[in-house]
C-alpha cells in the first residue's frame, strides 16, 4: 500500500531510489527480528509442550503396548472403555474430593494469612520467608514424613489421639480419612506460597482507598470485605486457576501416602488413587500406553472445564462483593 | 550505526535458535559399529545389591581387552520399568540386564528381543549347572533361554523364640517343626498363639503368606495358555479362605511388607513368625536392630514343603553389540564359584547345584539368630525341597503386587473376605484383559 502511494507525494523522482543493502537489512530487522526473539520459547514449547500433547492424542487412538512394533488402530475404543471404567470414575471422584479438601481451605487461609502479614509486624521479611519454607522443602521428604505421621500403628498422630482418649484412625484405610490426610499435606506445602502472591497484590492496593474507607467509618472487617477482596479479584482468579491445575494433577502425595510406599494403587481398594496415579499405573506398570494416553487427554479436558468453572465463580463472587457498595 | 548492535543480536538469535533445533534433533543416531581389535566395552545393569563389584574388577584383570561398567539402580521396580521402556524404544539397554523373578514373565513375553543363551553362551553354562526349576523358569514358550540364574530365595520359617516361650509354646528349632509342617498346622498354631499370648498377632501380613501359598500351587494365577485360573483354581481359593480366616482370628499384624510400619514392627516384636526367604535374614537383622539380637530363630521347615521367593537372572538383550562377550561374562558371573563369593559379599543365596553342595556355603552361620544356625546348610536343604517351577504368564507379577496384596490389605482393614475375593478376581481380569 505504501509503495503504491509513495510516488504521488514526491513527484520528481520517477524511479524510487533503490534502498541500499544496509537499509533493506534494517527494514527486515524491524520486520522479522521480534519473531526471532520470541521464537526460542515457541520452539521449546512446540518440542516439549505441543508435540507431546498431540502425540499423546495420536497414541490414544491405538491399542499401544510398550514394545509393540505396529500397534493396531482402535479409534476411540480407549475412550469408550475409559468411560465405562469404574476405577477411572473412582479416581476422578478421589481427585475432585482431594482437590476440594485442599484448594478450598488453602485459598481462604492464604488470604487470611496475607491479611495478617499485611499488618504492621516486626521483622516482616522473616515472617514472609517463614511461610514460604514448606514450599521449598522436598516434596518427596514431605510425603514420607507425613505418611509416617499418619501411620496406623506407630504413627505420631494416632499416638496423640490415643493419649487424648480418642480412638485411633486408620488414615490409609478410609476414603475420607485418607483424603483429609493428603489434603493436609497439600495445604501445608502450598498455603504459604499462595499467601505470598495474595500479599503482593494486597500491597499494590493504593493506601488512599483504605484511608477513604476509614474516613467513611468502615471498620477493619468491613474494609477487608468491601475494599481489599474486590480489588484482589484478578490475583484470586490467578491463584484459583493455578491451584486447580496443580490440584487436579496431584500425584506425589497419594503415591507416597500408600502403605507400600511408591505403590500406584492408592490404597488397598484404590480409595485414594487419583487420576494421574491411575494414568501412571496404566502406562508404566501395565505398559498400556494407548489407554494411559486416553486418560491423559480426558484429564486435560477435565482440568480445562473445571478451571473455566472456577474462573467464572471467582469472578462473580468477587464482583458481587464489590458491586454492593 | 544505531542499527548495528541490533543486527548482531538478530543474527545471534537466529543462530541460537538454529543451534537449539539442531541440538534437540541431533543427539540420536550416533551408534558406532562394533570394531574388532580395540577394547570391548560391556555394560551390566543391576539393582539393589548383587555383590559384583569385586568380581568385575577381577574379570577385567583377567581379560585385558574387556572393560566392564556396572549401572546400579536402587530398587527393582524402576530398574524393570526402565528395562521395558528401553526394550520398546529399541536402544539404551546395557549388554547384560538383570531381571528379577517377579518381572520375568513380562520379559519372557518379549523373548524375541533377547538372545538365546543356549545359542551364544559358552558350552560349560549348561542346564546341569542350576537347580532344575531355576533353569526352567527362564525359558520362553518357544524354548529360548533368556537368562542365567543368579541368586534364589528358598523359603524357611523365621520366628521369635522369646515370644513363643512367653506364650508357653514349643520354641526350639526341632520342636517348632511340627507347627510349621503344613498350612493347617501353621494357622492352628497361630490361633493357639493368639489365645495364649493375649491377642498378639502371629504373622506380619496376610499377603506375605498368601504369596508363598500361591507359589506352591501347581498352577498359579495363569495357566500355560495365559488364561486366568482364579475362578476355577481350587488351590488358590483354598489358600485365600485359610488366610482370611486367620486374619479374622486376629493372627495378622496387618503390617504391609517393606512399609515403615512393618520396619517398626520388627523393633517392637509385633509378630511372632515370618515367611523367610534366604535374603530375608539380612532384612530381619537390619530392621530388628542389635537390641533384638538372639530373639529370632529359623528352622528348616516351611508350611507345605518348600518354595522359592525372589532371585534374579542375567539376560543379554539383542540390542547388545557384543552378545557373545556379554554372554560369556554373564556365564562367568553366575558360575558356582562366583555365586559363592557374591553370597559372602552381599548374602545373595546361590541357585547352582555345585554352589549348594559346597562346604563353604554349608559352613556359613548367622550369629544374630538364636543358636547361631548354619543358614547356608539350612537354606540349601530348603532349596532342594522346591519341586518344579510354576508357570508364570504375563501379568502374574502385577496381579500379585497390585491386586492380591491390596485385596488382602482391604480384608485386614475390615472388608469382608468374599468382597475381597471379588476385588481380586475383578482386578486380575482387568490386568489379563
Amino acid at each position: 500500500m505504501t509503495v503504491v502511494q509513495a510516488p504521488r507525494r514526491d513527484a520528481p523522482p520517477a524511479v524510487p531510489p533503490r534502498p541500499s543493502f544496509r537499509q533493506r537489512l534494517s527494514k527486515w530487522d524491524v520486520k522479522f527480528s521480534p519473531y526471532a526473539y520470541i521464537a526460542p520459547f515457541f520452539v521449546v514449547f512446540g518440542l516439549v509442550g505441543l508435540f507431546p500433547l498431540l502425540y499423546t492424542a495420536y497414541v490414544s487412538l491405538y491399542d499401544w503396548e510398550i514394545g509393540d512394533d505396529d500397534p493396531p488402530f482402535v479409534g476411540f475404543e480407549n475412550y469408550v472403555q475409559l468411560f465405562g471404567d469404574g476405577q477411572f470414575w473412582n479416581a476422578v471422584g478421589n481427585t475432585l474430593s482431594i482437590f476440594v479438601l485442599s484448594s478450598g481451605p488453602q485459598i481462604v487461609i492464604a488470604v487470611l494469612l496475607a491479611a495478617l502479614l499485611n499488618t504492621r509486624l516486626r521483622g516482616p521479611t522473616g515472617w514472609r520467608i517463614g511461610i514460604l519454607i514448606p514450599y521449598a522443602a522436598s516434596l518427596v521428604a514431605i510425603g514420607i514424613i507425613f505418611a509416617n505421621l499418619f501411620g496406623n500403628q506407630y504413627g505420631l498422630l494416632n499416638s496423640i489421639l490415643e493419649m487424648a482418649g480418642i480412638d485411633r484412625i486408620d488414615w490409609q484405610a478410609g476414603t475420607l480419612s485418607s483424603h483429609v490426610a493428603i489434603a493436609v499435606m497439600v495445604n501445608w506445602r502450598w498455603t504459604g506460597y499462595n499467601a505470598l502472591i495474595v500479599l503482593a497484590a494486597m500491597q499494590a492496593i493504593p493506601k488512599e482507598i483504605n484511608e477513604a474507607a476509614v474516613v467513611d467509618g468502615a471498620g477493619p472487617v468491613r474494609r477487608f470485605f468491601s475494599v481489599t477482596l474486590p480489588l484482589l479479584r484478578p490475583t484470586l482468579i490467578f491463584v484459583v486457576i493455578t491451584s486447580t491445575i496443580g490440584g487436579l494433577q496431584i500425584f506425589t502425595e497419594p503415591k507416597l501416602f500408600d502403605v507400600g510406599q511408591g505403590s500406584n494403587n492408592g490404597g488397598s481398594s484404590n480409595q485414594f488413587q487419583t487420576v494421574t496415579l491411575y494414568m501412571y499405573q496404566q502406562g508404566f506398570e501395565n505398559f498400556d500406553l494407548g489407554y494411559a494416553s486416553a486418560i491423559a487427554w480426558v484429564l486435560f479436558l477435565l482440568i480445562v472445564v473445571i478451571a473455566l468453572v472456577n474462573f467464572l465463580i471467582t469472578r462473580r463472587l468477587a464482583a458481587t462483593e464489590g458491586g454492593r457498595r | 550505526m544505531r542499527n548495528r548492535p541490533r543486527r548482531t543480536l538478530t543474527l545471534t538469535t537466529i543462530l541460537a535458535t538454529a543451534a537449539l533445533l539442531a541440538g534437540a534433533c541431533g543427539s540420536s543416531g550416533s551408534g558406532e559399529p562394533a570394531d574388532s581389535g580395540g577394547p570391548i566395552e560391556l555394560t551390566i545393569a543391576t539393582f539393589g545389591e548383587f555383590g559384583y563389584e569385586e568380581l568385575l574388577r577381577e574379570y577385567q584383570a583377567n581379560h585385558p581387552n574387556i572393560k566392564v561398567t556396572e549401572r546400579k539402580t536402587g530398587k527393582a521396580g524402576p530398574h524393570h520399568q526402565n528395562l521395558i521402556a528401553k526394550l520398546g524404544a529399541g536402544s539404551g539397554l546395557a549388554d547384560i540386564e538383570a531381571i528379577e523373578e517377579g518381572h520375568l514373565s513380562n520379559v519372557l513375553d518379549k523373548a524375541a528381543r533377547f538372545n538365546d543363551l543356549t545359542q551364544i553362551g559358552p558350552a560349560d553354562a549348561g542346564a546341569d549347572r542350576w537347580l532344575p526349576w531355576k533353569y526352567e523358569a527362564a525359558k520362553s514358550k518357544d524354548g529360548k533361554l533368556i537368562g542365567y540364574g543368579t541368586d534364589s530365595g528358598p523359603l524357611a520359617m523365621c520366628y521369635r523364640k522369646d515370644l513363643l516361650e512367653a506364650a508357653n509354646m514349643p520354641s526350639d528349632p526341632q520342636s517348632v517343626k511340627a507347627l510349621f509342617a503344613t498350612w493347617e498346622s501353621y494357622f492352628q498354631a497361630g490361633q493357639e498363639y493368639v489365645q495364649k499370648s493375649g491377642g498378639k498377632p502371629w504373622f506380619d501380613s496376610a499377603a506375605q503368606n498368601f504369596n508363598a501359598m500361591v507359589n506352591q500351587q501347581e498352577v498359579g494365577y495363569l495357566d500355560r495358555n495365559d488364561k486366568l485360573t482364579l475362578e476355577n483354581n481350587p488351590g488358590i481359593k483354598k489358600a485365600w479362605d485359610q488366610v482370611t480366616a486367620a486374619v479374622a482370628q486376629g493372627q495378622s499384624a496387618k503390617l504391609t511388607a517393606f512399609s515403615n510400619e512393618w520396619n517398626s514392627g520388627f523393633k517392637q516384636g509385633a509378630f511372632a513368625t515370618k515367611a523367610c526367604p534366604a535374603w530375608m535374614i539380612g532384612v530381619i537383622k537390619e530392621q530388628s536392630g542389635p537390641e533384638n539380637a538372639g530373639k529370632w530363630a529359623v528352622t528348616d521347615a516351611f508350611p507345605g514343603g518348600g518354595g522359592n521367593w525372589g532371585g534374579s537372572y542375567l539376560s543379554v538383550p539383542t540390542q547388545s553389540k557384543h552378545p557373545k562377550e556379554a554372554a560369556e561374562l554373564a556365564a562367568w558371573l553366575t558360575a558356582p564359584e562366583q555365586q559363592l563369593r557374591a553370597f559372602e559379599a552381599k548374602g545373595t543365596f546361590p541357585s547352582q547345584v555345585k554352589a549348594l553342595e559346597s562346604p563353604r556355603l554349608a559352613a556359613q552361620t548367622e550369629p544374630f539368630f538364636a543358636g547361631e544356625p548354619r543358614i547356608g546348610e539350612l537354606f540349601a536343604a530348603q532349596a532342594r525341597k522346591i519341586a518344579q517351577p510354576q508357570y508364570k504368564g504375563p501379568g502374574d507379577g502385577q496381579i500379585q503386587e497390585n491386586v492380591t496384596a491390596p485385596a488382602l490389605q482391604a480384608v485386614e482393614q475390615g472388608t469382608a473376605p468374599a468382597q475381597g475375593w471379588q476385588q481380586l478376581v475383578d482386578g486380575a481380569k482387568k490386568i489379563v484383559g
